[in-house]
């Protein structure tokens, strides 16, 4: 299968960077698998899984906040945070979802306390399709 | 004269204060190499950033529904000057020129009749900026129990920096910290955030390609990017400063300690002479009280 180039960057460091065959991106209208020789795409992501298929097994991290370019020279994402899968412990996760609870409860207009209301529930459904992920590997 | 006991003293203290330079220096040279590296594995992000907001940011801007962020208010009223400094001393002019560069453009903004409001980041600054600029210090963040700078921090001052823009407190913000060049040369630097500022889409490089689909659309992916730009500058701006700092702190302490060694070499050869000196004329005295016999 073809592959392209994909680079994975968090703000304090390079993630992940190879040639793959797919990766599926969180978007925030959705999830998108990206092939190579994709049209140029810009999309904004959710918090989610991302997944890379490539050389071995599919590796999956969590990630949240930032956005994925695809061009002629490859796919880009770049995650506020982006952790294996396999180091993210729940209660990290269970500390983010109290967080935005609390963001929720802060807010103080409609518009915000909305989006951080939305922010809140692609959280916790990406806490549950992790949590089924770890059933289904154990 | 000094007595032989003063000198030796004053020699061994002269020797501490060199012992406590030199670790000083040593660990700022440990210390720098980790905040260079920290500083270059965040530079991808932010080039990434610049180049995406750059091509949408182009496609957009002349709209009327540009985000204030990247337009700004229209006006230059009211200046807010991020000052980025460390939290601690020994680093040779690292904090004053940083504070010196803030001061010269406070003080030509209030010339011109703006009001100036100053935000620090990091003790030193507030120390400097504190007796002069008392009125305008709106907020003071200190980074001290911190190990290092996460992006963490930086997210929590861009908010606090988003917030205030959304009240209407400021129209234009500008960040200043040190570059960091070389271990013996950093320089201090003004970089406007608000409204933002980009490089030019390299149109040429892209071409025609560069057409890109977006989703959701294009305001909503400015709207959504450019406060996360605006922690990720002064992510990167603090990370500039820690590595300056380390560099700034080694040369520093490299010629404290260069200083010291000198001061020991003088000492002791002013011990060495004083006791040569107490010796010959003790011998003087023996010998000019035999011949009297």
């Amino acid at each position: 299968m073809a592959t392209f180039p994909f680079e994975l960057v968090s703000p304090e460091r390079l993630v992940y960077s190879g040639a793959v065959t797919e990766v599926i991106v969180p978007g925030a209208e959705g999830e998108f698998g990206i092939l190579a020789g994709h049209a140029p795409f810009v999309s904004t992501l959710k918090p989610g899984v991302l997944t890379i298929k490539g050389d071995g097994g599919p590796k999956k991290l969590f990630v949240r906040g930032g956005f994925a370019e695809a061009n002629p020279q490859g796919l880009t994402v770049l995650a506020e945070t982006a952790i294996p899968l396999a180091e993210l412990r729940a209660e990290n996760l269970a500390k983010m979802i109290r967080d935005a609870q609390e963001d929720v409860e802060d807010a103080r207009d409609e518009v915000t306390r909305a989006s951080r209301q939305q922010f809140l529930e692609q959280l916790t459904s990406a806490a549950a399709a992790i949590e089924a992920d770890a059933r289904t590997a154990h | 004269m000094a007595s032989l006991k003063d000198l030796r003293n004053r020699i061994a203290s002269v020797k501490a204060t060199q012992k406590i330079t030199k670790a000083m220096q040593m660990v700022a040279a440990a210390k720098l190499r980790r905040a260079q590296q920290a500083a270059e594995a965040a530079r991808p992000y932010a080039q990434r950033m610049e180049s995406v907001l750059g091509n949408i940011a182009g496609a957009i801007s002349g709209g009327p529904d540009a985000p204030l962020l990247l337009t700004g208010t229209g006006k230059d009223q009211t200046h807010l000057l991020i000052v980025l400094t460390a939290e601690r001393g020994l680093c040779g002019a690292f904090n004053s020129s940083i504070v010196r560069l803030t001061r010269e453009r406070a003080l030509s903004l209030m010339g011109q009749g703006k009001t100036v409001k100053i935000f620090c980041v990091g003790r030193k600054g507030h120390e400097a900026l504190r007796r002069q600029f008392e009125k305008q210090i709106v907020d003071v963040v200190e980074l001290r129990a911190n190990k290092g700078v996460t992006f963490a921090d930086a997210q929590k001052i861009a908010e606090k920096i988003g917030a205030m823009f959304a009240a209407g407190e400021f129209d234009v913000a500008t960040q200043f910290f040190s570059r960091f060049q070389s271990v013996i040369s950093q320089v201090p630097t003004a970089q406007q955030l608000i409204p933002a500022t980009f490089a030019a889409p390299a149109a040429a490089a892209t071409g025609a390609e560069a057409v890109y689909e977006y989703e959701p659309g294009e305001a909503e992916i400015l709207a959504d990017l450019l406060p996360r730009n605006l922690a990720v500058q002064v992510f990167k701006a603090l990370l500039e400063n820690g590595a300056s700092e380390q560099g700034a702190r080694m040369s520093a302490m490299d010629n404290a300690t260069r200083n010291a060694g000198d001061m020991i070499k003088k000492q002791t050869l002013t011990y060495n002479r004083t006791r040569q000196a107490m010796i010959t004329k003790e011998l003087i005295e023996i010998i000019s009280g035999a011949e009297a016999l």
